[in-house]
């Protein structure tokens, strides 16, 4: 058992909490909670809620988590801390004192950049538990119900997660409503104000086709076939708007992973220095810190890119080199000024945008590596001609941006309420199998033909799913 | 601005012991990977051991999991990572079509990952989704299941060690008396009167019931799986030819007390291999029906008496022979249907797969022994009739 008791994480916490305030964190109220293996598994596998909705993919989370656990292929975190407030952590009741006291600082550094950040604004942190566990009391509801049943749900479900993270990313950004869209577009259309009309012939005025649905072209999936395919029963547009909502619970978590686990990391690293370690708290304190943030070779770390981000930008703002003020000027605002800034407006991909330097980047040895026959070849170096391809590339992956977009264009294509979607496409290729899979989900849940419009390896495609099941052709 | 005071929650190992949260889900991913089993029961019944094994031994089974589709970057989308320091281009850090790039997994949008894993089975749950999908009728199935052994054990003389139960109380009782009455003498020179109250048991008192196993011929059984090994054999061949060894040996196991098996696998020539060697090999080239049943006879008259042993032996082949073998393999399946007890001939041919014409059926209707049957499978369906067909054959000679 550990070499501690609750009262002394209760102290150790104090300490770190006047830590918090003195260095400025904004947190939440904090709860934590100490759990053994079996209970971290169970919250991992349920994204860390307390209450949550049934799945067998959850079962499927849990066992896969599990064979990797005792097989020894991967530990456990040490916490586990969900964006709710207050916010909610988990601890394993096993860690030594020193791993407490670091995961405790580590949480806290999450718990502000929850509070903080411009993305989890949308996110309604106080009605987090009640919302998961609203959506579990209903889901339930339905499994029980004689008229619907598991197997029912399941099949509204399994489409649904499949289609889930097709939506639009910056939640900060309004979303026009469909009048909006039109009066917008309506505005558009007239022609400007010509001062010399006299002599122009004047510009015709063309309609703009406003019976269209969707007006403009609809990121957000699973809402639009809510709102727009008459024949889903009640429940079956409950359970759509139920994964909608977690999905869109979860899109800040996905969007800064690097920033939210960096800035957990540089705090904890900061909160620690600070207190006094006896030697034995020190050392391990430097190994875990280590293990936590070190690079993985071929890999990317969120832990290490954060950190290294982070700390590389409050050193240009405290101690900038000569080269870097010849090259930007003499910094405006202190380091503390600068990263509490960035913490609350920047998201992963402008956060490595703005403040991945190239020298940052050569420093980390990124690179680019790209299939070739069977095997993954580095095409790219972090020099001076390739810095820039390998960001844009290490942009393109993170974040929502690793997921394709792809948007409705046309609810009545046709006039036969065929859905199309067209995939956006920007270099990479659909992987063929699995769009096949999911536009037979998306058929499921609109009841009609399904065109997704791609390009495969250059060519324009389409591919269909009707109830004859799919097929892919090529046009010009 | 004071932070307010974090809540602390105790770990306590009662609720912790309780709440297993995820038990209902899992249950439903299992059922799901019960289906996945039973869709592919063909091919891991072709590619393991099952005949003779132990029931409770745990089988891993290969599976691909249950996917989770989504709309993802197929494999020509580039990557980025991080590298030691002195990366160069061409340099290469991976294999295609390998999950493990940077996926943590919360992670969302990730490449689609070879979501290959093994799952546990216990042999007795393959046995019975095997059993499932051959369609067998549930009375059947469990007269498959039940071994009825009769025990044919013979006591044979006493022996100083031995277990407690067959420890012989009045036998040991006996020689304790002997023991005393013969140290009496001694003892009354001695020592007197004084220790005649107590005479422990020694461990050379103890006499033990000795027990040996019976070789009677009603207890001894062997199975001949013969087994055509060549090129043309594939997966689903393998898999119907598995199952019916496998019923055979089943059967034959409720039955008798002491089963072997051996199996024999030939094309032109046949060899004693292993199980695994059995359905595994694929040797291209053509095909001795004879060395097989010649391979058995010898097999037989080695180490098989027939006047000990219940033989039966079990033919499995495509039907593809070479003609100027046919003589030779009439002769010798003849002598072998006159040691056996039952002998049969399964000819596995798969609808859509090319007709042969040179079938054995036509050539072993020659063969004119009441304990020989041939039986023709066509497809999954068919093994349960048939196996039925071929022990009519036994019953009828009884």
């Amino acid at each position: 058992m550990a070499n501690y008791s609750l009262q002394d994480l209760v102290e150790w916490d104090a300490r770190i909490r006047d830590k918090v305030v003195e260095f400025g964190l904004d947190c939440y109220p904090q709860e934590f909670e100490l759990c053994d293996h079996n209970g971290m598994l169970g919250y991992m596998a349920y994204s860390g809620m307390p209450s949550h909705y049934p799945h067998w993919s959850y079962g499927k989370a849990y066992e896969k988590l599990k064979t990797l656990y005792d097989h020894g292929v991967s530990g456990l975190p040490y916490e586990m801390v969900i964006n709710s407030n207050p916010a909610l952590a988990y601890l394993m009741r096993d860690n030594t004192l020193l791993l407490q006291v670091l995961t405790i600082a580590h949480v806290y550094g999450h718990n502000d950049f929850f509070k903080r950040n411009f993305t989890f604004s949308s996110t309604r942190a106080e009605y987090t538990i009640e919302l998961f566990k609203a959506h579990a009391l209903r889901v339930r509801r339905y499994v029980e119900d004689p008229s619907i049943g598991i197997e029912k749900v399941e099949h509204v479900l399994d489409a649904a997660h499949a289609l889930s993270l097709q939506r639009r990313s910056n939640l900060a950004i309004r979303k026009l409503s469909q009048a909006e869209q039109i009066e917008r577009a309506l505005e558009s259309a007239r022609p400007p104000e010509d001062p010399f009309k006299r002599i122009h012939s004047p510009k015709v005025y063309v309609e703009p086709n406003l019976r269209k649905i969707p007006y403009e072209p609809e990121a957000d999936i699973l809402l639009f076939i809510r709102d727009h395919n008459p024949f889903l029963h009640e429940w079956e547009k409950d359970l759509l708007t139920i994964v909608d909502e977690e999905s869109k619970y979860f899109i800040p978590m996905i969007e800064t992973k690097i920033m939210n686990e960096g800035w957990a990391s540089y705090w904890h690293k900061r909160i620690l220095e600070s207190l006094d370690l006896d030697q034995g708290m020190r050392i391990e304190f430097i190994v875990r810190h280590n293990q936590v943030v070190r690079p993985i070779p071929g890999q990317i770390n969120p832990y290490h890119l954060g950190l290294r981000i982070w700390e590389d930008l409050y050193r240009r703002y405290t101690n900038p080199t000569p080269e870097e003020i010849k090259r930007d000027g003499k910094p405006n605002k202190t380091g503390e000024e600068k990263i509490f800034e960035a913490r609350e407006v920047e998201r992963d991909s402008s956060f490595v945008r703005r403040y991945l330097t190239e020298e940052l980047m050569r420093d980390m040895d990124l690179f680019q590596y790209e299939p070739r026959g069977d095997d993954l070849v580095v095409s790219k170096v972090s020099d001076e001609e390739g810095w820039r391809t390998v960001k844009e590339n290490l942009i393109r992956n993170i974040g929502m941006a690793s997921i394709p977009v792809i948007k409705i264009e046309d609810a009545d294509f046709g006039q036969n309420r065929t859905l199309y979607l067209r995939h956006y496409h920007d270099g990479r290729d659909l992987h063929l199998e699995y769009a096949e899979k999911t536009l037979a989900y998306l058929h499921r849940l609109w009841g009609r033909e399904c065109i997704l419009e791609t390009s495969v390896q250059g060519k324009r495609t389409l591919l269909c799913f009707n109830d004859r099941g799919f097929s892919a052709k090529a046009v010009k | 601005m004071a932070l307010v005071e974090s809540i602390f929650r105790e770990y306590r190992p009662s609720d912790a012991e309780r709440s297993d949260r995820s038990a209902g889900d899992r249950l439903r991913h299992r059922q799901k990977v019960r289906e996945l089993i039973r869709e592919n029961i063909s091919d891991i019944i072709a590619e393991e051991s099952i005949i003779g094994k132990d029931k409770d031994r745990i089988i891993k089974v290969p599976l691909r999991g249950i996917k989770e589709y989504r709309f993802v970057y197929g494999e020509n989308a580039p990557g980025v990572g991080q590298g030691d320091g002195n990366s160069k281009p061409g340099q290469v850090v991976g294999k295609a079509g390998q999950e493990g790039q940077g996926q943590g997994p919360d992670r969302a949008g990730d490449r689609p990952g070879v979501d290959y894993y093994e799952t546990d089975v216990t042999l007795e749950e393959l046995i019975e989704i095997m059993f499932e999908d051959l369609e067998l009728p549930d009375m059947e199935r469990r007269a498959m299941r039940e071994v009825e052994a009769e025990r044919s054990t013979k006591r044979k003389g006493y022996r100083k060690v031995g277990i407690r139960v067959r420890l012989d109380k009045r036998r040991t009782a006996k020689q304790r008396i002997m023991r005393k009455l013969a140290s009496r003498h001694d003892e009354r020179v001695e020592t007197g009167e004084k220790q005649k109250s107590r005479f422990p048991f020694h461990d050379d008192d103890l006499k033990y019931r000795h027990v040996e196993a019976e070789m009677k011929k009603e207890s001894n059984a062997v199975v001949m799986c013969i087994m055509d090994t060549s090129g043309s054999m594939d997966t689903m061949k393998k898999y119907l030819a598995r199952s019916f060894f496998f019923l055979l040996y089943q059967f034959i196991t409720t039955r008798y007390r002491n089963v072997e098996i051996v199996f024999i696998g030939h094309h032109t020539e046949a060899s004693e291999v292993t199980e695994e060697e059995f359905f595994h090999k694929g040797e291209s080239g053509g095909t001795f029906i004879s060395s097989g049943y010649l391979k058995a006879l010898e097999i037989i008259r080695e180490r098989y008496h027939p006047s000990l042993w219940n033989i039966y032996a079990f033919h499995c082949s495509d039907g593809d022979n070479f003609d100027s073998d046919n003589p030779a393999a009439l002769r010798a399946a003849k002598e072998l249907a006159d040691v056996c007890n039952l002998f049969g001939y399964g000819e596995i041919k798969p609808l859509g797969s090319r007709y042969y014409e040179s079938s054995m059926l036509n050539v072993f209707r020659r063969l004119d022994a009441p304990n020989f049957q041939t039986v023709l499978i066509e497809r999954k369906e068919d093994i349960w009739p048939s196996f039925k067909a071929f022990l009519a054959k036994e019953k009828t000679q009884q």
